[in-house]
């Protein structure tokens, strides 16, 4: 190096040693080496599993007649399967409340937190995350005391008033006791996605609309609302994805739920009962398949739809 | 005014998304009797806190401190792994333009969106198969595998790490794994420490995956004892009532240690977290 430079001094910018073409893909390829372990891991958990979910699926399992060639069998069976078009219904129809209700909360949280600074914005930032750090299992068995007749606070509130509070996990109100459930689980770690979204918009805009007379509520409205979308389209889908799942809060509750959480409360409780109480575990993987495949489908839709707008894939 | 309706509003929400915790609080620090009968179910009445504690250590031969040992095990091991693979992986798709990195980037993409609980029971088919199943790898094994953290190291790595300081250290003659642990690991630690705690929460908190792979209870983490622990209250209904004094201590020590880890790390994971949805 020294002595390139002593012996050609008059164009040292050429001589620096650039690394050629050839050594630069060279070089590249070393990127092979960091993404390895991730590499295994990810054809060992999910590429082989998805496969044999989708060769298992093709299968049946009878005592008498072993193993046989289903085909499309098992889907066919999900498909007309009453219990299934149950659970999916439910976590559709669950999504379609639950997302937005959820954003709604996020976006009015990481909002008034944003107009103002101080000590109060700092703790109430903590605590409305708090939920996000509980197990969805203890989460729910909060609640689920809580909701409780006999000695929940619900039931003390209203029997001050002489009147009886709902029992939230009845069957005609457990959709509402668990939409609460999920929405205190979920809305701060969402708000905290929305918040910093917020802080990172260029602070002038809302110095120049305050000058052209907008008020503080309008400036909310009009400016920070649209400049976080790709944030809450973001969080739709991690919502989406997440609610599609549904298994561990509804299976905690239907021990005190009487009754109204049943087998096939959502998809993913009737796949975990096909394969560990009926050992049907061919039919479970075709329901897990299913499931996963309406999800990605859901999901694809939704980015499809939104492409020019921005967002997690842009 | 308008200042004094934003704080009120505030302080409403965080009434809300408080109020469980506060019950659990209060909640731990009464005996069964406090617990079921009477009382205000959101005020204290008398104070059994380390009571509670000791029966909880105690009960079934210390069967929750087998729990934590465990739920620590599996979201130390698979949370500590998932994040070394994931910052590797997303170091590498950032820097390097490797033979068929965009088919590879666009699987992990592809992979976001593929809901992980629809993976285990076929992996709960194959490990089966193995032998795997009822062993603590049926649980940390398939914690490593986070697409989604790769996703959002990739994007840290590449808006942390100037390109310039990744050539000058070439130009300097250091090796490319030298370059990763002295120039690119240390800009990218904010990123990494909140990748550690998503997957550690994930872990933590995973109900589903510990369920399925696991029946002796000895092997049992946390959130699946604690739910064995209510499923048998409520089928006794008499000696149902001790346990569930036990089943509230225990979910508030359970939550303790996620809490002191988002409180003193807060300064990291509050820029971190949302490194993915700002570009």
């Amino acid at each position: 190096m020294t002595d390139l430079q002593t012996t050609t001094p008059v164009t040292p910018a050429r001589k620096t040693r650039l690394p050629r073409a050839s050594q630069i893909r060279k070089r590249d390829q070393i990127g092979w080496l960091f993404t390895l372990p991730f590499l295994v891991v990810f054809i060992a958990f999910l590429v082989a599993p998805l496969l044999y979910a989708g060769y298992l699926s093709l299968y049946t399992k009878g005592l008498a007649t072993g193993t046989t060639f289903a085909g499309i069998d098992n889907y066919t069976r999900a498909f007309g399967d009453p219990s299934f078009r149950k659970g999916l219904w439910f976590v559709l129809k669950f999504s379609l409340v639950v997302i937005p209700l959820q954003m709604l909360v996020a976006l009015l949280a990481a909002l008034l937190l944003d107009e103002i600074t101080g000590r109060l914005a700092g703790f109430s930032r903590l605590m409305i995350f708090l939920p996000y750090a509980v197990p969805a299992v203890i989460g729910a068995l909060m609640w689920g005391f809580l909701y409780s007749p006999s000695f929940g606070p619900l039931e003390q509130i209203a029997s001050l008033f002489n009147v009886q509070a709902p029992f939230l996990l009845s069957q005609g109100n457990v959709f509402y006791g668990l939409l609460n459930v999920v929405t205190w689980q979920w809305s701060g770690y969402y708000m905290i996605i929305i918040y910093a979204a917020l802080k990172g918009i260029d602070h002038t805009l809302f110095e120049a609309a305050r000058i052209d007379g907008a008020s503080s509520p309008q400036i909310a409205l009009r400016i920070k609302v649209p400049l976080v979308w790709p944030a809450l389209g973001v969080i739709l889908i991690f919502s989406l994805i997440g609610t599609l799942q549904f298994f561990a809060e509804p299976q905690i509750l239907r021990n005190i739920a009487n009754g109204s959480i049943t087998p096939d409360f959502t998809p993913n409780i009737y796949a975990y009962e096909t394969a560990f109480n009926y050992a049907q575990f061919n039919y479970a993987s075709a329901i897990s398949f299913t499931l996963g495949f309406v999800v990605f489908l859901a999901v694809g839709l939704f980015m499809f739809a939104t492409r020019k707008r921005g967002g997690l894939f842009s | 005014m308008n200042r004094v309706g934003v704080k009120l509003g505030l302080l409403a929400l965080v009434c809300y998304f408080l109020l469980p915790v506060w019950w659990l609080v209060v909640a731990s620090t009464k005996n069964g009797q406090g617990l079921f009968s009477g009382s205000s179910a959101l005020w204290f009445d008398g104070f059994h806190l380390f009571e509670n504690l000791k029966n909880l250590f105690s009960f079934n031969n210390g069967e929750y401190l087998r729990w934590l040992g465990n739920s620590v095990l599996y979201a130390g091991v698979g949370g500590l792994g998932c994040t070394v693979i994931s910052v590797l992986a997303g170091y590498g798709f950032a820097l390097y333009r490797f033979t068929g990195r965009s088919v590879f980037f666009a699987a992990v993409l592809g992979s976001v969106m593929v809901p992980l609980t629809a993976l285990v029971i076929p992996t709960f088919v194959m490990f089966s198969n193995a032998g795997l199943t009822d062993t603590i790898w049926a649980v940390i094994l398939p914690s490593l595998l986070s697409p989604f953290a790769v996703y959002l190291m990739r994007v840290y790595a590449a808006n942390s790490i100037p390109d310039e300081l990744i050539d000058a250290a070439r130009i300097d003659g250091a090796g490319e794994l030298r370059i990763f642990w002295q120039v690119g690991f240390p800009l990218m630690r904010p990123g990494v420490i909140t990748v550690l705690l998503l997957s550690v929460v994930s872990t933590w908190n995973n109900y589903f995956l510990p369920l399925i792979m696991l029946s002796s209870s000895k092997l049992y983490s946390l959130p699946v004892g604690i739910g064995l622990w209510s499923q048998l209250a409520t089928a006794n209904n008499n000696s149902g009532q001790s346990l569930w004094t036990l089943i509230i201590v225990g979910s508030l020590v359970s939550v303790v240690p996620l809490v002191i880890a988002f409180l003193t790390l807060q300064r990291y994971w509050q820029g971190g977290l949302t490194m993915g949805s700002l570009k």
